[in-house]
């Protein structure tokens, strides 16, 4: 269980905002809510919980990446927990897992359809090939990193990356929304 | 029917080959178990013809067209086709030089599944196959120009593309490569990269 969820503010204390409380457990949620009735929290913390919680990547496997994105996404690391789930419309997802080696062909394919994608949006950029070119870097018809064409959040090094890391940039994709607190992305 | 020799059968397809009633094959190489022969461009067709149809070769599969280049010959390049017998188990590749602008008669008369392959010669050589109905790029970018399997062609290309935000769309421009070139000697590690320093300070002492 994630370490910082929903921040609880007690509303008997005068200070709320340097009382803040966290959900630890789901007993103490309970203990909250018997006492008390009803919480309190901030509307950025409780978005970014939601949004962080529910990330539905865009399937957009390139190459032999995609091979190891579905092994995270397969029973044995079960993406399903963490609630993402991948999708096959930009229209219903939240981030883009580029997983592969970018064409300069594929490029405005990739664009088109980051463009379709609703705010608020995300990148990972997954393996050597994403993140730079990779063993393809000196190529003709290869781009030298997806970030030429997307903005990225989380770059997710190896070749392929393991399907732990996979997850742990999921994971860090998932702090840098709550630390963040955005809606709307610039850009 | 060919009488096979069974501890060396692609001899028996060598001396079918060469027979003096057909008189398409100008010499042979016989590497590694794999027979090559090579045919004048204008025999082409009839030579695959024969190849596919004779009752005593029967080639009914197409497994390759692709071609090498030699920029130093004037004729740089030789297709190279790959045919299996599925009904005598040989297989035989076949070579035809060419040059840029000499067209090679095309095979999917005979092969359908030639189509693709010219069109990928086509696309990585710059060979132009006579009588394709569809004669077009198939793997690389819209709009992209060269042959890139061609000795010639930089191997980081012409251009390179990124997003536009101004335009809002993905543009192509000039090769800017962010990380030089490596020169790695793989026999020693140690000296490689002693070496590879070398030639970074050669190259930056010969420009400025």
């Amino acid at each position: 269980m994630e370490e910082r969820s929903i921040g609880l503010v007690d509303h008997n204390n005068q200070a709320p905002l340097e009382n803040i409380q966290y959900i630890e457990s789901p007993q103490v949620f309970q203990d909250h809510m018997d006492k008390n009735g009803f919480l309190v929290t901030q509307v950025d913390k409780l978005i970014t919980w939601a949004q962080s919680g529910s990330l539905w990547p865009m399937s957009f496997g390139l190459a032999c990446c995609a091979v190891e994105m579905m092994q995270t996404a397969a029973s044995r690391y079960d993406l399903d927990k963490y609630g993402v789930v991948f999708r096959p419309s930009p229209r219903q997802s939240d981030v883009m897992i580029v997983a592969g080696t970018l064409t300069n062909k594929m490029a405005p394919a990739l664009r088109r359809v980051y463009d379709q994608m609703a705010e608020p949006r995300w990148v990972i950029s997954m393996g050597s090939c994403a993140n730079g070119g990779g063993y393809y870097h000196y190529s003709y018809s290869v781009v030298r990193g997806c970030d030429h064409i997307v903005p990225v959040d989380v770059y997710v090094p190896g070749c392929p990356p393991t399907a732990e890391a996979l997850l742990y940039g999921i994971m860090q994709l998932k702090r840098k929304i709550q630390a963040k607190g955005y809606y709307k992305r610039s850009k | 029917m060919l009488e096979i020799d069974q501890k060396n059968p692609l001899f028996t397809l060598k001396q079918a080959l060469f027979d003096a009633k057909q008189p398409y094959f100008m010499r042979y190489l016989y590497t590694l178990n794999n027979l090559t022969v090579w045919v004048e461009p204008q025999n082409l067709y009839p030579a695959i013809s024969m190849l596919r149809d004779d009752q005593n070769l029967l080639f009914d599969q197409l497994i390759d067209i692709t071609a090498v280049d030699y920029p130093d010959r004037e004729n740089r390049f030789d297709v190279v086709y790959h045919f299996l017998s599925t009904k005598f188990g040989w297989r035989l590749r076949v070579k035809v030089e060419t040059s840029a602008d000499q067209p090679v008669a095309s095979l999917v008369g005979l092969y359908p599944s030639a189509g693709w392959w010219e069109r990928e010669t086509w696309d990585m050589f710059g060979i132009l196959f006579e009588g394709n109905p569809d004669h077009r790029r198939l793997l690389t970018d819209y709009n992209f120009e060269g042959h890139p399997l061609r000795k010639d062609f930089p191997v980081m290309g012409h251009y390179q593309v990124a997003y536009d935000s101004e335009k809002q769309e993905v543009v192509r421009e000039p090769v800017k490569l962010a990380q030089d070139f490596r020169d790695y000697d793989f026999k020693s590690p140690w000296e490689g990269v002693g070496q590879l320093f070398d030639k970074v300070a050669e190259r930056n002492d010969g420009s400025s």
